[in-house]
Formats: C-alpha cells, structure tokens, sequence
C-alpha cells in the first residue's frame, strides 16, 4: 500500500508538515463529529441501540458457523453462488477468474472497504481488466493514484479544490466551478457511459442476512445500484463478520451504523440484493455470486481479538482520534486507518509490519467512548504492545529505558537516591522555573519546556517535614 | 503506628511525577485530606504504579511493581491518589496486569476497591468541601482522558472548585479532548504529541483565562510546557493545590 521502505514515523512526520491535508480532515471529520454528536442526542436510547448492535454481533461471532452454513444454504437456493476464501489473494482470484470466463473488459466497483483489503483494485488491473469506480470519492482516489485514507470517506485527504483540480486534469469535460454539484456533473459525465457498458459490477456488503441469503449494502450515493444492477454479472465480496441472524437485525445495526458514521438518520440508499434476475423480473444480474472471506478473521477469533469482529465500520472512531486528525489515514500505511485500523492491521499484515500503529496511541480512550459496538479499542491495542513486547519486537532504546527504571521502581532504597540526583541533575539546566533543553530529554524538549523539578522529591520533603516537626501526630 | 479513633486510615500514593517534580500537589493532598477528617500516612517506600511498562506492553514488569504497591499499601482503608491516571491504573488495570495470577488477582481486586483518585474521593466518599477560600482569578479546566473515562471524574473537581471565592471557571472548548500526553507516548511520537498539544495549547489561551487547571500532572506539564514554549503568560496548576489554598504559590514552571 504505501511506498516501500518508508516508516511510520517519515509518513506521519509528511502528514503533519501538510497545512492542507490538516485542513481538509478538520472540513469532513470535524463535521462529522458534530453531526454524530447531534444525531446522538437526538437519538435517547442511542446506549440501549449500542448494547443491542453489541449482543447481535457478538452472538452472531460465537454461533458463526451456524450463520455462514445458514447464510450459503438460503444463498444457493436464490440462486446465487458462494464461494470461499480463506486469504486475500484467494479472494482476489476468485473475482478475477469470474470476471474472466464471463470474458469481462471492464467492470464497475462500488466503494468496498473489503475489496481493498483484498488488493482487489491491484488485481484487476494485473489482469488488465478495466476498473470504474462509482464512487465519488473512490472515483476521486483512482484518478490520483491514490488509496483511500477514511473508511467512509475515501478522498478525505482531498479538499474541494484539489479535487477540481485533478477532475480539470483527467475529464473530458471540467467542472464548471468548484461548486460540489459541478464536481458531481463533471463525474457522471464521466462515469455514467461506464456504468452501462461494464460486463460486471462488484460491490461489498454491510451486511449478509443468514435467513434470506440476502446481502445488504448502503450507500449515500446510490452508487451501489448503478454498480449492481445493469451489468450481467454481479460479485459481492464481504468478510465473513458481515453476517446477521435475520433483516430485523440489520436494520437494528443500520441506525446504529448511520448517525455513527454520517450523523445522519438514515443512509440515502439501503439496497437488498437476493439472487440473480428471476424470469418476470425488470431487472438484475443474470449471475449473482458471493465471495466470503476470511483472511485473519477466524484468526483473529482464536487470538482473543473477537470483539474487533463486531466492527462495522462506521468511522467513528478516526473522527474522533486525536492521532489520526493530525496525520490523516495514509500515514497508518495499511488498507483500515485509525484506531480501528490499529487494531486490524497486525491482524491482517503481520505484527512485525506494523508495530508503531498500536503503539502511537495515548490510549485517551475517546475511540471506545464513541464506538457504537462498544470495541474496547484501547484494551486491545495495549494487547498488542503486549504481544510486541513478549515476541522482542519494541526498539532497544524502549526496552532498555523501561527496564533501568523498572529496577530502579522495583528497589526503593536505589530510587531514592536515583531521584534525589535527577532532581538535582535536572536543576542545573534550568533557566527561571523551565528546562529548555537537557540531555536525553529531546523528544520533550524539541517541542515544549520541561517545568524544573521543585528542589527536593515528595518523600524527601515530607521526611524533612516530619524531622521537624516531631510531634504532628500528637506524640 | 497510631489509629486516631474514628478516622479512616488512608495511604497517599503521591505518584511518582509529583515525587519527582511537583511535591506541592503531594503536600496539596496531604492538606486535603486530613482537612476532610482522614489520618493520612505517607509510605516511604512507594515508587511508581507501573503505567509506564503497562503501556508499553512490558505486563510482567507492570505486575512486579503492581505487586510491590499493593503490598505497600493494603493495610489502609482507602488509598488516594491526586491523578486520575494513577488512580486508574491501580483501579482498573492492576486485575489486568495480574489476571494470570491466582494468589495476588484478589489482591489486586481488594486494593482496587478502596483505592481513590483525591478529588472524587473528598466528593464521593467525604462529601468535603472546602471553606475559606479566595483566588481572584479566571480558569479553566482540562478533564485528563484516564480519570474522565474510567473512573467518571468530571464533576467532582468543578465542585470543589466552586467553593473558592473568586475563582471564574471558564469552559475550555474541547474539555475531554486527549492533550497529547500520553505517557511515553509523548516522547515516542514527539512530533504527533507536540502536534496535538499545539491544539491544545491553542484553545487554552483562546478562553482568555489565567490559570490552567488539571488533575493529572503529566497532561498539566505537557500542555504548560507547550504554553511556555509559545510564550504564553497562561499559568497551570493541579486543581488540589488551588482546593488547599496554595493558589497563591509558584504554578508548574516558575520557580518557588
Ligand atoms: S471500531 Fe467501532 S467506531 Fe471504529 S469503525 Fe468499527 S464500529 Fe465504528
């Protein structure tokens, strides 16, 4: 995903010399905030709706072979078809190989979170097989080269000008201003030949209702159908967590999902595909298939990481995360940014891959707070740092720095006199009451003062107190 | 050792930052709570709660030292604490830390539930409020991340600081947002951490208050030392020492 050999630290160190990429995550994210806050309030038994969205998924995740047994039966009998895949490049091969007996040349995609965990974008074009975004944003992301740096809002990074700016690059026909509706007009130009001559549509699912076989997707833009619904074939990639009991439940998880993800009431289009096109009807695919995916999720099940199951991937928690407004969801280097983002990816790419995501968190806990599946997203990340403590993956420095001062928490009598020195050590670089800078201390004092210890530690002072005043206790 | 009769016994925990650079809110605490009819001891032996190495994913380490502060401090009947982090850390965590544990996990459930982050403890359990005091000035205050959302401290400080005569407490837009602090966070991701005091600092100084007013130590030493940093004339402070009349004396970064 990102660009070889560049680390966290120099993605986010970019990130937060970029004026306008801070601008334009403050515009959607900030917005966003507000609007869930609204939403919320307006919304009483929003804690109620949170507890229920919870035991839903949490049951659905320990009953999970019932549903997915459940879910393929109802499935084949609509007449779709299911296939299985345990990795992302099974996935990805399976939708290549499908695209290519049906001899596809292009194909339509609507915004699928999954599809880009599976490199689905990157295995299409190996194939050489023309992809078309339908989504606005991801539309946005294509025409820049680019991967989508929000789960919900793709092109956040992006601010309106710099969109107008690509779209009079890469279309035939520029938007007329950078108003929003001439950035849209300049899109469907664009794209909306595209959607009727692709061979196959491909989209993700919010959610694959077990009783029905059917599988649900929402969008804000409609997008979804355009995607769906005229071309020959339709392929649905989802992960095999998408899964609920009956359509009751979706809709459960559906109000949870809106006014966490957009603070809106609803999704403008919640679409429920079942099957290919029966005779009689209007409309449809004459193909209809399913691919399920695993890819660490059955791992992550075994490895005490159930609860990240329950996500549905709302975005909450990046709008929320103080780390992730500041450098934006490129910087994580991986398919899902943000908290959630931290928790999935040493899941899905390998721990050693991506040690400094669950650690660059201060653990403020506001990501758990706003989550509507209640994920104790702190709590797992810390088991993460566990992990990359116990398989000696933290840097030298951190395990030596955490190990003298352990010892030295460990032994009292040596403590004392270790503060007694840095108390004293400390107050030589002091200028009035502040350290500007001292030795060992850069990480704080590049960017702050360091307020000059007072001239003796608590316990040294109180000692002192109780030497001269030997009566205070009214011996 | 001596019971005075009828006074709960309580262990101040001073936490190892206040130990090391702001004995003031310890001697804050200690004013505190005899005020609020405690008889306060002082172990010590104490040295720091293990959050670092919690944090950072060092558990066993976490655990020795959760155990050397449960051994130290099980004898009172309430442990206080003047930081919303440490107290946490000690409430919420140490049954982590020491969940593979079978001899000390019911330990570390025992402690846990007579341990006391200061200001909800005077509220909550003493019912405390202070008399007498006058601070002519404006503040405002930054609910610390760990004391707001797992231990539920928010209201309890502004009513304790209702009752200085005097103090204006202006609403800081952004309260319970994090500082940017985060333990060794701050200085493993200096650049993102300054980044998001920068933002902090900012709103601080936009309320036009005088004085910044915390919980926790290391929030109010992050968010004073970027103030200083950006020359502004904003004064911090930990809230118990303006509770226990010592608003008058030296805030974080001048010297006393
Ligand atoms: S972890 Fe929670 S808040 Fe974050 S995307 Fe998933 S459901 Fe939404």
């Amino acid at each position: 995903m990102q660009a070889a050999g560049s680390s966290f630290k120099s993605r986010a160190g970019a990130a937060l010399a970029d004026a306008t990429l801070k601008s334009a995550i403050d515009r959607t994210a900030g917005n966003a905030e507000t609007k869930r806050a609204a939403a919320v309030g307006e919304f009483p038994q929003f804690d109620e709706a949170r507890k229920l969205g919870r035991r839903i998924k949490d049951h659905v995740i320990v009953h999970l072979e019932h549903y997915l047994i459940e879910f393929e039966r109802n499935a084949l009998r609509s007449g779709a078809k299911v296939h299985w895949a345990r990795t992302s490049e099974e996935a990805s091969r399976i939708v290549v190989e499908i695209c290519r007996s049906a001899g596809a040349k292009r194909v339509t995609r609507s915004k699928s979170m999954l599809g880009e965990e599976i490199g689905l974008p990157h295995a299409l074009e190996a194939a050489g097989i023309e992809r078309v975004e339908t989504d606005l944003a991801e539309h946005i992301v294509q025409l820049a080269g680019e991967t989508p740096s929000h789960i919900v809002w793709p092109a956040m990074h992006k601010t309106r000008e710099q969109v107008a700016s690509l779209f009079n690059e890469k279309h035939a026909s520029p938007p007329a201003s950078e108003s929003i509706p001439d950035l849209v007009h300049s899109a469907r130009q664009d794209l909306r030949q595209k959607f009727l001559t692709a061979d196959v549509g491909i989209s993700g699912a919010n959610f694959l209702i077990a009783d029905t076989g059917a599988v649900c997707t929402v969008t804000n833009e409609g997008n979804a159908e355009l995607t769906t619904t005229p071309p020959r074939i339709h392929i649905v990639t989802a992960g095999i967590e998408k899964l609920v009991p009956s359509i009751d439940h979706a809709f459960a998880l559906l109000r949870l999902l809106v006014r966490s993800a957009t603070g809106g009431d609803f999704t403008q289009y919640t679409t429920f595909h079942c099957g290919p096109k029966r005779p009689g009807d209007a409309d449809g695919p004459e193909e209809f298939h399913i691919v399920l995916v695993d890819n660490g999720r059955t791992r992550m099940l075994a490895e005490g990481l159930a609860a990240m199951l329950r996500c549905i991937r709302c975005g909450a928690c990046m709008n929320h995360c103080v780390v992730y407004r500041q450098i934006g969801g490129h910087a994580y280097g991986a398919t899902y940014p943000g908290p959630m983002g931290s928790v999935l990816t040493p899941a899905i790419d390998g721990l050693a891959n991506s040690r400094d995501l669950p650690n660059a968190c201060t653990l403020n806990g506001k990501c758990a707070e706003v989550c509507p599946v209640e994920i104790p997203l702190p709590t797992l990340l810390r088991g993460w740092r566990d992990r990359s403590w116990k398989e000696g993956l933290e840097p030298l420095t951190v395990r030596t720095g955490i190990g003298i001062w352990a010892y030295f928490a460990r032994h009292p009598f040596f403590y004392r006199l270790a503060t007694a020195v840095a108390v004293h050590w400390m107050r030589l670089f002091r200028k009035g009451g502040w350290i500007a800078w001292m030795p060992l201390a850069g990480g704080w004092t590049q960017h702050r003062d360091f307020p000059a210890p007072q001239r003796a530690t608590f316990i040294a002072a109180y000692k002192a107190m109780r030497k001269g005043a030997p009566n205070d206790n009214g011996t | 050792m001596e019971k005075q009769s009828g006074k709960p016994r309580v262990g101040l925990f001073a936490t190892c930052l206040v130990d090391l650079s702001r004995p003031q809110v310890g001697f804050a605490a200690l004013r505190l709570l005899e005020d609020a009819g405690c008889s306060v001891e002082v172990p010590l032996d104490q040295t720091c709660c293990g959050q670092p190495a919690f944090n950072s994913g060092a558990t066993g380490q976490a655990a020795e030292l959760a155990r050397q502060l449960i051994r130290q401090f099980e004898p009172f009947d309430h442990v206080v604490v003047p930081s919303g982090s440490c107290a946490a850390m000690i409430k919420v965590h140490y049954v982590e830390a020491l969940a593979d544990d079978p001899a000390w996990l019911p330990r570390a459930e025992a402690l846990a539930a007579k341990t006391w982050e200061l200001m909800s403890f005077l509220v909550d359990v003493r019912g405390y409020r202070p008399t007498g005091l006058v601070l002519e000035t404006t503040a405002t205050y930054h609910d610390s991340c760990s004391g707001l959302r797992e231990l539920g401290i928010s209201r309890q400080p502004r009513d304790l600081l209702a009752a200085v005569e005097g103090l204006e407490l202006r609403p800081l837009p952004g309260n319970d947002v994090c500082c940017g602090f985060g333990g060794t966070f701050c200085v493993k991701y200096a650049a993102i951490s300054n980044a998001i005091v920068g933002e902090k600092a900012a709103a601080v100084e936009a309320t036009g208050a005088r004085l910044l007013l915390g919980g926790d130590l290391g929030c109010l030493m992050n968010t004073a030392g970027k103030l200083s940093r950006e020359g502004s004339s904003v004064r911090a402070m930990h809230a118990a020492e303006v509770i226990a009349g010592m608003g008058k004396g030296p805030a974080i970064g001048e010297e006393g």
